[in-house]
């Protein structure tokens, strides 16, 4: 009898291709996606040595983080760095031939959302990307890396990583949500339980009755943020769901192939008596609808609280926790309620999928955002962006008075123009409130789509369930 | 990865301590699409004023430091991030050896990866090549990584230590690329089992 595994152990077995004394493993890389801002480098590395790309056709590159998402976007990239990156991403998609989507394709998005849109991403996968969110494609049960620049091109050179094992985690997540909870509301309170170094040296396995519950896209959003809990990945186990979501799509197998893939996908559970070094439980019916007030993703606090003050923690938190409210300009005791917005942004790979922007118009329906707000949505893929253009739900964002922007990574990270100003306050869909990340001195408060579309109502920070 | 043998040539004396990556290559350089190219910013803000010209005073502005391979430099070098656009920098400029009594771990590891020999030496040692560096371009150091030596332009040989493994693969030209591919027949066959077992990936 074979020794239980998890459903960790289970792809991690599957693909180890060489397995030195000491543990380290090559592990076999079956889908490779690439943006312009990691990748150009790797490419130069490649070119310099010599060598080409391994497997092309399983290597997928769309430009996101640099592409500006104002409709005008055809007449070209006007920032010249941003540009160059993204035109240097065109040349070596031709060059090494492998699958790209140009900015002009309609199905050009976020790396993240279009990998699993376009059926690249499969259960039981080893998916890897330049870039931390990756873990998103974990929600298909795929074990899903970010990586760093030179493993890029060792990855395009030998379609292999060199990695050795981690730990296993299993982050169940018991009985039903209450109305007004979310997906992100699951992986921001996971996040505020472990803090963002509970994860690190693991892989999570989310589970559990509210996860089962969950559709594609929101496991996506609770996978998409296990990087901010430290894990390098997040996992959820495939179900029906799961091959509902992938059949049909461009790239997923057909017919007997397609019978095939999903009797194997069967096979990918955790067993019952399996190994865990570690194990979280929250219970559904005990998370709210929250908001982060800090600069960490850990600051996480149901909407109904109060601004936390520095003497709440302990330790490194304490100077930690002062810094984040002088960056953030609130004074403690104040109701999160009462925080008033300057800007809302609904999109990223964590929130710009078509549910996340159904959710923000239910919300929005025959109703206007608060005067002198600045409001945008950036749909996470153009096919994103048609369905919600099909839908109506378009006409409700650009009726309410929000912009109703081309797909892109946007102001995730502000790295195209789409920025905050120092002090503006932001309520995102986004991932990460760093200082800076939305622009230099931008303030941002991270909660679900539903939560920004409320908070666009009001003009600031809003609990969803009272406008239900 | 470019192969390291043996190397003769004029050595740069920088005697600084905590040279860190900030120094190296700033940060504004960090937008680039290449890895080389950056060779002219390296040491960017030592080696040029704020209009762009070059400050005559910094060592490899000097007509008989523009061609080093060598750098000699102070303890605790490439301190700061891990960009691996530090030793990107460096080895554009042409520099393919840096002999410092210590070096931060993270830069340390980068030049290997780099096809760059980090040479650890004990600070009197490191003075003495600090001296002879600063004779200019008559004195070509000879740095022989098979023999473990450093010789200095008046034929003073000084040993140094090298991990086995690292000294294998930059006698060979072995990046962490070049390794794998030592074992592509492994690769091979698992992406043919692979394949037969998993034929729609
Ligand atoms: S949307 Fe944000 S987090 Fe996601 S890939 Fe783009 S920049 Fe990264």
């Amino acid at each position: 009898m074979t020794a239980p595994k998890t459903l960790y152990d289970k792809i991690w077995d599957a693909h180890v291709a060489d397995e030195s004394e000491d543990g380290t493993c090559l592990l076999y890389i079956d889908r490779h996606l690439v943006h312009e801002v990691t990748s150009p480098q790797a490419f130069e590395g490649l070119r310099m040595a010599g060598r080409g790309v391994r497997a092309p056709d399983k290597t997928i590159a769309v430009p996101d983080h640099n592409v500006p998402t104002t409709l005008d976007r055809a007449s070209g990239i006007k920032n010249e760095e941003s540009r160059i990156q993204v035109d240097a991403l065109d040349q070596n998609a031709r060059d090494f031939g492998i699958h790209y989507y140009p900015v002009s394709d309609v199905r050009q998005g976020i790396v993240h959302i279009v990998g699993p849109e376009q059926g690249w991403t499969l259960p039981g996968m080893t998916v890897v990307c330049g870039d931390s969110h990756t873990a998103t494609h974990g929600a298909f049960g795929a074990l899903a890396h970010g990586i760093g620049t030179s493993e890029v091109e060792h990855v395009l050179a030998t379609q292999t990583l060199i990695q050795k094992k981690s730990k296993n985690m299993k982050v169940e997540i018991t009985g039903k949500l209450r109305p007004g909870v979310t997906a992100k509301d699951i992986t921001l309170s996971v996040i505020g339980a472990t803090g963002t170094a509970g994860g690190t040296g693991y892989v999570i396995e989310y589970c559990g009755e509210a996860i089962r519950d969950l559709s594609m896209e929101g496991r996506m959003t609770v996978c998409n943020m296990a990087i901010e809990g430290g894990a390098r990945a997040g996992l959820i186990a495939p179900d029906e769901k799961t091959f509902e979501y992938c059949k049909g799509r461009p790239h997923a197998p057909k017919g007997a192939a397609w019978e095939a893939a999903v009797a194997w996908w069967k096979t990918l559970y955790s067993d019952d008596d399996a190994h865990w070094d570690k194990v979280i439980t929250l219970k559904g019916e005990d998370i709210a609808p929250v908001v982060t007030w800090g600069t960490s993703p850990e600051d996480v606090l149901p909407i109904t609280a109060t601004v936390p003050s520095a003497s709440d923690f302990a330790g490194g938190k304490i100077d930690a926790a002062q810094r984040s409210l002088e960056y953030m300009g609130l004074e403690p005791g104040t109701p999160l309620s009462e925080i008033e917005i300057d800007t809302v942004f609904i999109g990223s790979c964590t929130n710009g999928r078509i549910e996340d922007l159904r959710a923000a118009a239910e919300i929005l329906k025959g109703k206007k955002i608060k005067d002198g707000l600045r409001a945008m949505v950036v749909p996470g893929s153009g096919l994103v962006r048609a369905q919600a253009e099909e839908e109506g739900l378009a006409d409700i964002f650009k009726e309410a008075g929000f912009e109703w922007r081309l797909a892109g990574c946007s102001m995730c990270l502000a790295m195209n123009p789409d920025q905050l100003s120092p002090g503006e306050r932001c309520a995102a869909t986004s991932n990460r409130n760093f200082e800076g990340r939305q622009g230099r001195g931008g303030r941002t408060h991270l909660m679900s789509p539903a939560m920004a579309a409320a908070a666009a109502v009001t003009g600031h920070l809003t609990d969803v369930r009272e406008l239900l | 990865m470019e192969k390291f043998a043996k190397l003769t040539g004029v050595a740069a004396p920088l005697p600084l301590i905590n040279v860190d990556t900030d120094m190296i290559i700033p940060k504004q350089f960090l937008k680039t699409i290449k890895r080389s190219g950056l060779g002219v910013n390296l040491f960017d803000e030592m080696r040029y004023g704020d209009d762009g010209s070059e400050l005559p005073d910094f060592v490899l502005n000097k007509p008989a430091y523009r061609d080093a391979e060598i750098l000699v430099a102070g303890e605790n070098f490439g301190c700061g991030s891990s960009r691996e656009h530090a030793p990107w920098a460096i080895k554009d400029f042409g520099i393919r050896c840096v002999i410092a009594p210590s070096y931060a771990d993270i830069f340390y590891n980068n030049c290997f990866k780099n096809g760059i020999l980090p040479i650890v030496l004990p600070q009197e040692q490191v003075d003495v090549l600090m001296k002879d560096a600063e004779k200019g371009a008559n004195a070509r150091m000879t740095i022989d990584l098979e023999a473990q030596t450093v010789t200095t332009s008046d034929g003073e040989s000084f040993g140094f230590d090298v991990d086995p493994f690292r000294k294998h693969c930059l006698l060979n030209g072995l990046d962490d690329i070049g390794l794998t591919m030592e074992k592509v027949a492994s690769i091979d066959t698992f992406e043919a089992a692979a394949s037969a077992a998993r034929p729609w990936v």
